[in-house]
């Protein structure tokens, strides 16, 4: 199972294209927050951004801390969720450690399903789906061109 | 949100409360461009002067906006302190998608407030705070305070004035979010007039997309022209900058004052010297995944020991023109250095550059002396100059505030009408030929965004009054219909008037996709009538000596091909004024 790692973020200039990709073909909306990846500027836009993405935690977090079933451990890290079981608690959003799910005026939950669909939209291959264990974090010099450094 | 009519926030600053208005015309005048002029009939109070309080601020958005890569703009309407009349000033940011997501087409600011305040807004708040403590303040630290202050870091906007907007400069501009700019003809000014320091625009709304696989599959097709074709790589690669030294090449670029148009010092300020010393990274605007922004950096040593401190500096062709090419200011380093002063103070680039090319030439001639001008100006002195735009900004002396008030009016005062570079306002970064003058001086927003009147003289063709007004109208005819969408005007060559019908009609627009001729010829006639109305009179323009002067790649400007040109583009402009 892969996931979604955003190792390149000093590329971002912020576009929000994987946010605005996600939410359009993922959630149907037209939106920056209704996605499983957004972005913020780190205090103003001369400190660059920041992706807040769901890290894939094993186990989820906000899968124990679901009182439904809504959320369930997806294998590999990260969740997998049916909305149907939802009841717009909250309690999964307040269980996440980075701030990965964005609940909505309804409390309406969304996370990121690793589905990979940003990542063609990203104009500075800031995003990456790659497999657990791949080196994720690590894989930063990814494509700098020669002698451009 | 897609709907029939404009749904547009009006806000009274004396009050702190507003209301929502539902605004028919959809159909007719698309938004942006449209709903402005539209917006200004309704509100606007052409017989009273700009700053009157109850002149409304108008912001307006597209059918587009964040539905479409690089529908990414916003409009601004006033009336202008420069002129006094209707004037239209367009910057992205995250202007234009933080309106769509707070859910408003329009947003019309009237009144002014009791006390320096910042207006907040989003889908669910609407907010008017005191903000006295900011007043005077530069544009940086009330950036850094505003943010500190409001909630919603990435998906917010927020708009300021320094302290140009704040002493009513005509040539003050509103900052978006750090690296844009409602740039010219004043909109700064209006904000300083009605007590209001920021605006700030949360994006905090989302909303259904159209069922069915029309849209995502148009847009995964408009995304891929915009970031795999060639077609976008003159804005990313060096970006604008890159015309410094084609334009110096050709002997069309305005250098000391127009004094000539090419110099081999410009190669220290091309863009290709600005991207292999100076260039940090690259930022985009909202919804934009080409990413034309541009930022250098400032490294300065503040104390001895090695103690230093860096900015970051966005550069275009325009404040390189302005700030470098026009002051003769050849280094690199100390353009980037004018920049960020010019930031700080929150004034137009372009005109401040203007301003001061026009105020060294006058100290040269002794039409003023250093008892105005405070500071000893020459050509090329980078340092001087910082001083200078910091007396521009804050108005530091009677000379400075009438200077503030425009180029033409300081030279009217004192004498060098002939070497003002105005054309309409300050000159932008062209010395084409004859039909930018002509564009830019009786442009409804003498911008050089208006029309493609730089690009006209550079084809190779032999002088056609007629042909060179057909293509002004017909090229303002088509940018209008972009600026009404509200796209960035870098993106015509994507948006054909037949994908911006697509565009339209897979979002549900479908009457709109029909109309685009009729509602972009409506549209342009429109904004003259509303120009008109606030006292535009085309005839009494005048385009300086300076001008007749020019030595392009063809040669010396042509003064009966000038003249006729201006004679026939009036009466081109009076007859779209006169129609309806």
């Amino acid at each position: 199972m892969k996931i979604l790692h955003a190792p390149r973020m000093e590329r971002c200039i912020g576009c929000h294209a994987c946010s605005l990709a996600c939410a359009r073909l993922v959630h149907k909306n037209l939106s920056w927050d209704t996605a499983g990846i957004r972005i913020s500027s780190s205090g103003g836009l001369s400190t660059g951004f920041e992706a807040r993405t769901c890290l894939a935690c094993l186990p989820a977090p906000c899968a124990a801390a679901c009182p439904t079933g809504a959320y369930s451990q997806r294998k590999g890290g990260g969740v997998v969720v049916k909305k149907n079981l939802c009841i717009r608690c909250g309690e999964c959003a307040r269980a996440c450690p980075v701030d990965a799910i964005f609940l909505d005026e309804t409390a309406e939950p969304f996370v990121c399903i690793h589905c990979g669909r940003c990542v063609p939209f990203c104009p500075h291959d800031c995003i990456e789906l790659m497999e657990r264990g791949a080196g994720g974090e690590r894989r930063e010099d990814r494509n700098v061109e020669e002698g451009a450094v | 949100m897609i709907r029939d009519h404009f749904r547009v926030l009006v806000v009274d600053l004396e009050s702190g409360r507003g209301g929502i208005e539902k605004v028919d015309g959809r159909d007719t005048v698309a938004g942006g461009s449209g709903l402005a002029a539209m917006l200004f009939e309704k509100h606007g109070l052409p017989d009273r002067p700009w700053d009157d309080p109850e002149q409304p601020l108008i912001f307006a958005i597209g059918p587009l906006t964040g539905y479409f890569p690089l529908m990414s703009k916003t409009v601004c309407a006033f009336k202008s302190p420069h002129h006094d009349q209707y004037a239209e000033s367009h910057a992205g940011g995250r202007s234009a998608l933080s309106l769509r997501f707070a859910d408003y087409d329009g947003l019309v600011i009237r009144g002014k407030a009791r006390r320096p305040s910042c207006l907040s807004i989003g889908s669910r708040h609407l907010d008017l705070s005191d903000v006295h403590f900011l007043w005077g303040m530069d544009l940086f630290k009330t950036g850094k305070m505003l943010r500190r202050m409001y909630k919603g870091a990435g998906h917010r906007s927020i708009w300021r004035i320094g302290p140009a907007g704040e002493n009513l400069s005509a040539m003050a501009c509103i900052n978006v979010d750090t690296y844009r700019h409602f740039g010219r003809l004043g909109s700064g000014a209006v904000m300083g007039a009605k007590n209001l320091k920021g605006i700030v625009v949360l994006g905090d709304g989302s909303f259904p997309l159209p069922e069915g696989k029309a849209y995502p599959r148009l847009f995964a097709d408009v995304h891929r022209k915009m970031t795999d074709t060639d077609m976008m790589e003159k804005y990313h690669n060096y970006g604008t900058t890159i015309n410094m030294a084609v334009l110096n090449g050709i002997h069309a670029l305005p250098i000391r004052n127009l004094q000539k148009t090419t110099d081999p010092a410009i190669e220290g300020i091309s863009g290709e010297t600005f991207a292999r010393d100076t260039l940090l990274r690259n930022a985009a605007c909202a919804g934009c995944p080409v990413g034309c922004i541009h930022l250098g950096f400032v490294r300065e040593r503040f104390m001895g020991e090695n103690r230093y401190l860096y900015r970051q500096v966005s550069y275009d062709h325009e404040p390189i023109f302005a700030m470098g090419a026009m002051l003769h200011v050849t280094n690199a380093f100390e353009v980037l250095a004018l920049l960020d002063v010019v930031e700080r103070a929150g004034l137009d680039v372009m005109s401040a550059g203007v301003a001061l090319a026009w105020a060294t030439e006058a100290l040269e001639k002794d039409i003023v002396s250093t008892g105005e001008t405070l500071v000893p100006l020459q050509f090329g002195d980078g340092k001087a100059y910082q001083e200078a735009v910091h007396h521009l900004g804050a108005a530091s002396n009677e000379f400075y505030r009438i200077l503030a008030q425009g180029t033409s009016k300081a030279a009217r005062h004192y004498g060098g009408e002939d070497f003002a570079c105005v054309l309409g306002q300050e000159m932008a970064g062209y010395a084409t030929g004859e039909v930018f003058f002509v564009a830019q001086a009786l442009g409804l927003r003498h911008s050089h965004l208006d029309t493609g009147g730089y690009s006209y003289d550079q084809k190779d063709k032999e002088p056609d009054v007629k042909a060179a007004v057909e293509f002004l109208i017909e090229d303002e005819r088509a940018r209008v219909l972009l600026t009404s969408m509200v796209s960035c005007l870098f993106a015509r060559g994507v948006y054909a008037e037949e994908v911006l019908a697509d565009c339209l009609s897979s979002v549900g627009y479908t009457a709109l996709a029909d109309a685009t001729r009729t509602v972009s010829d409506h549209v342009q006639r429109l904004r003259w009538r509303v120009r008109f109305r606030t006292g535009y009179d085309p005839r009494a323009v005048s385009i300086p000596k300076r001008f007749l002067e020019v030595e392009t790649w063809k040669g010396r400007i042509d003064p009966n091909y000038l003249g006729d040109l201006k004679t026939a583009y009036t009466e081109a402009i009076l007859a779209m004024a006169r129609h309806e």
